[in-house]
């Protein structure tokens, strides 16, 4: 059974929420892929505003295909995570309050999400064709040049996703596995 | 000599990734479809449902099935008979992946310098293209648009000769269980083991293109095929790496023969989304 979560997310909501649960996502997200994030970044020690308030914000680290003409945005899956570590902390302390994407995390990102109360939840990576049906509104509000890389502001309605770490330490990836692996006799 | 013009593999080129970018090959479906019946956790059968539902979805309503539509990566059999006319063949497979990402709405994710600017080439040039020179007078045109998730998780390495299959088994088995949902799994594992380093790691993207469940054709590599399948799925990663029985669909392992050196190893892992198609011309 998946809960329905309006965004944005508060801390509220947060304690709530525990690895494993399925989500129902409403509201607007932002996408950042690695380009963009180094763009917010040097924003950030430049002392410049980012493109949206990061404060209680969701980034879905996501690079669309080009919309075919008549449609909300093309094929919307997340990308690899990980490869957002070097500078999710940062964006953490700021406020940012959610992370949507697939792959695991670095151990300082896991502890800014505690410290922090931030989650990070998992959407399923290639399936970008169903996904793009959740999603309403899509606009490029920053970095149009980088392409597929832009930064966009998306209104999903009921987007799933999985709870992957939670604000207590939980991380699905971890409990799921210890499930099932067969030990070797 | 048999003639074959230019622009002919221009428009194969073309529809073979539009198509393939938007529909999984049969075996692939069915592979999936036995996986969601084998699977035991009831979270990653829901994974592979949604999964199954977006292979609808995509072909129905051509949408790309992944929003990463790859590097587009060639790999031809150029029988020695056959003479390109009207234009060069490589300037023809970059000209068919211009039109077939362009025309097929799919996304340009190919950066002009690695590790300086790193600007997009905005129409996903140059292919990745690989020639075989074969006997005969046909060219066999095979194109895999290779997600950068699933490629990120590739790893070569060279072993000691000395300690035989279990380290090759070692080696694969510890490399799934690191990158975990990083890859996409459900993964399919394409393995190339000897020949040199370069050779290793073709013949592991090469081993993507077979048909999955089908084993090699050689009995002692499909006994490590089977042995690493099942190690494999014993880790317990499951579907997008939520925790279950399922982690890859298909070992693939080639060979070659070796320096009395050497045991090259390399792994290409490819992601459940495992578009691939061909045409013979």
């Amino acid at each position: 059974m998946s809960k329905k979560i309006t965004l944005p997310l508060t801390d509220q909501i947060l304690k709530d929420l525990r690895a494993g649960d399925s989500l129902l996502l409403t509201g607007v997200v932002y996408t950042a892929r690695d380009a963009a994030h180094k763009r917010m970044l040097e924003a950030l020690d430049q002392g410049k505003p980012l493109p949206f308030d990061i404060k209680g914000a969701a980034i879905y680290y996501m690079g669309p295909t080009p919309a075919r003409p008549g449609r909300v945005i093309g094929s919307a899956g997340p990308t690899t995570s990980g490869r957002m570590d070097a500078y999710a902390p940062r964006l953490i302390a700021e406020g940012l309050k959610g992370m949507i994407g697939k792959g695991s995390r670095s151990k300082a990102v896991k502890d800014a999400m505690m410290k922090q109360k931030a989650i990070y939840l998992g959407a399923i990576g290639g399936a970008g064709a169903i996904i793009s049906k959740n999603i309403k509104k899509s606009e490029v509000i920053a970095y149009e040049e980088l392409g597929a890389e832009a930064l966009h502001r998306l209104e999903v309605e009921n987007f799933p996703v999985t709870v992957v770490n939670d604000i207590y330490g939980g991380d699905l990836y971890e409990e799921g596995k210890a499930k099932y692996q067969v030990k070797a006799p | 000599m048999r003639e074959i013009q230019a622009g002919d593999v221009t428009n194969i080129v073309a529809r073979l990734f539009e198509h393939s970018c938007h529909y999984l090959p049969p075996d692939m479906i069915i592979a999936l479809k036995q996986a969601r019946e084998k699977e035991k956790s009831p979270v990653c059968r829901d994974v592979l449902d949604r999964i199954l539902e977006n292979v609808e979805i995509a072909g129905k309503e051509k949408t790309p099935l992944c929003q990463d539509t790859g590097a587009a990566v060639v790999m031809l059999e150029l029988g020695q008979e056959v003479h390109i006319t009207s234009g060069d063949l490589y300037t023809a497979i970059n000209e068919g992946v211009r039109q077939g990402y362009e025309k097929g709405y799919l996304r340009k994710s190919i950066v002009s310098q690695p590790c300086f600017a790193r600007v997009n080439t905005k129409d996903n040039t140059p292919a990745m293209i690989h020639t075989d020179i074969v006997p005969g007078a046909r060219l066999k045109i095979s194109v895999l648009p290779k997600g950068g998730g699933s490629e990120n998780c590739s790893r070569l390495t060279v072993l000691a000769p000395a300690n035989g299959r279990q380290v090759v088994i070692d080696f694969v088995v510890n490399l799934v269980d690191a990158v975990g949902s990083n890859a996409c799994p459900p993964v399919i594992i394409g393995v190339g083991i000897g020949g040199t380093t370069d050779k290793a790691m073709f013949i592991a993207k090469k081993a993507l293109l077979r048909q999955v469940g089908e084993p090699s054709p050689d009995p002692e590599v499909a006994e490590l095929e089977r042995e690493i399948l099942k190690r494999v799925n014993n880790l317990g990663i499951g579907a997008m790496g939520y925790g279950g029985t399922v982690t890859a669909l298909a070992v693939n392992v080639e060979t070659l023969p070796c320096h009395i050196a050497s045991m090259p190893v390399a792994v290409n892992m490819q992601c459940w989304c495992a578009r691939r198609e061909e045409a013979i011309l």
